[in-house]
């Protein structure tokens, strides 16, 4: 061999294992800040950037780059994964594009037609991809995973798991999370009656390695938490992507409604682990604790929440903690070593219960009735999959919520059927459609969005930005100490995550349902955000 | 869901043109439970959540023939949020006789008046023309109103305009920081800005920054009839806006 040859064959070598993400290179997120790994920005769930180029004194210049549109009128809700300057995102509900982060170009797309029988509740979408050396992972909504090559988007892989049945309304609306040499996901259709789980895959053939049924069946720890035979059809989706703590070797999870949604009469109990977060070891599948936010709920409180997992100081020592703002309109800060809840107090109007004791239980819950009860918060909650934001530099919990939202639920019959809806009676509420509107007509009384800056350390509210209409966007947070998220309005904004203060924005034309990113190609540093059925990707000014 | 009253049925025949099909009040009552289960998920429990959409209204934009409601409950409309649904051609028939049924489903108490004597009312006596005519832009046309209101929802914006106002027809009132007091018709709103069509039918587009006052009236523009129309009067009125069923 040559020396040329050889200097040839070490930089090919070198350049073809920089390109592989290794599961350590996920666990080291922030020392690639130009890359933006897995759905949350790091394994922890921060969303995140370490990139400090845009500054709240810089911010006004930012200038639109590019703009992808999507041949898609279904909700963009996918957060991009970026690697080495190339976006990989999900065009609803199951094509995979691969795009120049600079110019918006595509490389490639792949196309994926989904069983017409998928039936996910609330449109056809899907929030993102998980990347493992050279290979993107992705859920469909036919309850199918498909391992892509990220470099042509050939198919690597595509297999049926195993009782995720489109017919009875399982689906994968979820961004897959990595753990060590696994895919981890699990399936919506909480609100057809499935039994939910979690299962990891291995990445190099799709064969499932273990599962953890969210229902526990019969004769397992929590299966007479539902009676009769309840259990079966008890829901606990999986649809919003968990978060890996490397030191305790757990993985969190959040879980969705117990099923039928708002009539709890044959199911009683408090339906374990439906409304939970539930902490598993990663090797084994098993279970190593759980906190369930809402016993026995009866308005779809799902806590499809991303676990946020933050070192604090707590009460004068050290700390490790989850920070959890949940759909019930409590937000939590518990003990992610042992699930002990630290403190839980209300983001919004709660009017379900009438607070929470020592341990964290719900007292005092009231039920639908026939005539129909009017309960705050709203059926989509105090916030929801929307994804939050913590940020190491102000110690602050940044959270999307809706302010004042109620509705009426009326408890009505429910009967299993497979593959229809599970839920009882659907509720009524000043809110308009969960598809969003173009317009905005309503009172400030019948609810709107707003930001909340919470402090972990005192539960207390640091500042608010309240927004006319309602929101379904996440939150991003740069070391800069920029925020930046969207609305129902259709504009991209940041404000000063210290204090609040609005200090750009820029209409983007559709309603932001989606949370932001931030990557850099060489020095540059770019925030995308999807809205509408287009992402948009910002940078200042040259 | 209420019990529909056997007069219902009758109703429901005689109302519905496109009716091909008589439905029992079991039909109904097992249709409002697939509806609930289902449909209302996005449809929402009126069925007006979906824009541009009443599924209440007794006509429908793609189809004419209970059969063509049927067939889309059945198999979706491709290239929308509607899907395909694995229900039984009867059980699709059930869901359609309470979406035939829930726009009379008001009138099972209410007493009908003379049409005739309530259009001279509309125009006469009660003035609602003045501001309900087809071309005006700041209250509803009416043209379609008993197609997509009960009789009972009507009589109640009769006496009591102020109790549930339609979301597209709220008035605002504004005040600019140069001392200018706009009104109007309330189009849109954001955190920044609001859309109006002001008092001269002026489109209008506000920034918020500029404005030291900003409301939305919960009073509705328009006057009660509460001790204006007897009792009598208001049955006819009711009547004859059920016979405005308009095109759609």
């Amino acid at each position: 061999m040559t020396a040329a040859r050889t200097l040839l064959v070490a930089f090919l070598l070198s350049a073809s294992l920089a390109a592989q993400v290794s599961f350590d290179r996920l666990l080291r997120s922030s020392a690639e800040p130009g890359n933006w790994l897995t759905y949350s920005g790091n394994l922890q769930s921060h969303r995140h950037s370490p990139l400090t180029q845009v500054t709240p004194a810089n911010v006004k210049n930012l200038d639109l780059q590019w703009v992808f549109q999507s041949l898609s009128l279904e909700k963009f809700e996918a957060t991009p994964i970026a690697l080495d300057g190339v976006l990989y995102t999900v065009q609803p509900p199951n094509d995979v594009v691969a795009l120049d982060g600079a110019t918006g170009r595509t490389y490639w797309t792949y196309s994926y037609k989904p069983s017409t029988q998928a039936r996910p509740c609330c449109g056809l979408v899907n929030r993102g991809l998980a990347i493992l050396g050279d290979t993107l992972f992705m859920g469909t909504i036919d309850g199918r995973l498909v391992a892509l090559d990220a470099k042509s988007g050939r198919e690597i892989w595509n297999v049926a798991v195993a009782g995720a049945r489109v017919e009875a309304g399982y689906n994968f609306t979820v961004a897959p999370l990595v753990v060590k040499n696994m895919i981890v996901v699990g399936p919506a259709g909480g609100d057809f009656g499935i039994r939910g789980f979690i299962a990891a895959f291995d990445p190099a053939t799709g064969r499932e390695k273990w599962r953890f049924y969210t229902v526990p069946g019969p004769g397992e720890p929590g299966n007479t938490t539902w009676a009769k035979d309840s259990w079966m059809h008890g829901g606990a989706s999986v649809w919003v992507t968990g978060s890996y703590d490397p030191d305790l070797n757990l993985m969190y999870w959040g879980t969705g409604n117990p099923g039928p949604d708002w009539n709890g009469d044959g199911r009683m109990g408090d339906n374990l682990y439906a409304d939970s977060v539930i902490a598993l070891d990663p090797d084994t599948g098993k279970l190593k604790w759980h906190f369930q936010f809402t016993p026995h709920d009866e308005f779809d409180y799902d806590s499809t929440q991303v676990p946020v997992l933050a070192d604090i100081e707590w009460q004068g020592r050290p700390r490790k903690v989850m920070l959890w703002a949940n759909r019930n309109g409590f937000w939590y800060v518990l003990d992610r070593a042992t699930g002990e809840f630290l403190s839980g107090k209300p983001f919004t109007k709660v009017t379900w219960t009438s607070g929470l004791d020592a341990k964290g239980r719900p007292q005092h819950q009231v039920t639908p009735t026939a005539d129909g009860l009017v309960v705050y918060p709203h059926l989509a909650g105090g916030t929801n999959w929307y994804s939050p934001s913590f940020s190491p530099r102000t110690g602050l919990f940044y959270v999307p919520t809706w302010q004042d939202g109620h509705a009426t639920f009326t408890k009505g019959p429910a009967e299993y059927v497979e593959g229809r809806a599970f839920i009882g009676t659907f509720p009524t509420g000043t809110t308009l459609s969960i598809n969003g509107t173009q317009v905005n007509r309503r009172l400030p009384g019948e609810g709107h969005g707003a930001i909340l800056a919470l402090d972990p350390k005192t539960g207390d509210k640091k500042w608010e930005f309240a927004m006319n209409d309602i929101t379904d966007a996440g939150v991003l947070t740069t070391a800069s100490d920029l925020l930046f998220s969207g609305g129902r309005e259709g504009f991209f904004f940041a404000l000063d995550a210290r204090t609040g203060a609005l200090l750009w924005k820029a209409p983007v034309g559709g309603i932001v349902q989606a949370a932001p990113m931030s990557y850099a190609i060489g020095r540059r540093q770019y925030v995308a955000i999807a809205a509408g059925n287009s992402l948009y990707s910002y940078a200042l000014k040259p | 869901m209420k019990i529909i009253a056997a007069a219902c049925a009758v109703w429901l025949t005689a109302a519905s043109a496109s009716a091909q099909h008589v439905y029992t009040n079991a039909d109904v009552e097992n249709g409002a439970r697939l509806y609930s289960a289902s449909c209302a998920t996005c449809h929402g429990p009126r069925g007006d959540m979906v824009r541009g959409v009443a599924l209440f209204g007794g006509s429908f934009r793609r189809a004419t023939t209970d059969d063509d409601v049927a067939r889309i409950i059945l198999g979706g409309i491709a290239g929308t949020a509607m899907p395909p649904n694995n229900y039984s051609e009867a059980e699709a028939g059930m869901i359609v006789a309470y979406l035939r049924g829930s726009a009379s489903r008001g009138g099972v108490n209410f007493t009908p008046g003379d049409a005739a004597r309530g259009r001279a009312i509309f125009d006469g006596k009660g003035r609602c023309a003045t501001c309900h005519a087809a071309t005006s832009r700041t209250a509803p046309s009416l043209a379609d109103v008993g197609a997509i209101r009960r009789p009972l929802e009507i009589e109640q914006a009769l006496v009591d305009p102020a109790a549930d106002i339609n979301y597209d027809y709220r008035f605002v009132r504004a005040v600019t920081k140069g001392g200018e007091t706009v009104t109007g018709r309330l189009l849109n709103q954001s955190s920044f800005s609001v859309q109006i069509l002001d008092s001269s039918e002026h489109l209008r587009s506000l920034d918020k920054s500029d404005l030291k006052e900003f409301t939305v009236k919960t009073t509705s523009e328009m006057p009660s009839y509460r001790g204006v129309l007897d009792a009598q009067e208001l049955a006819d009125v009711v009547t004859y806006l059920m016979t405005r069923r308009g095109q759609r």
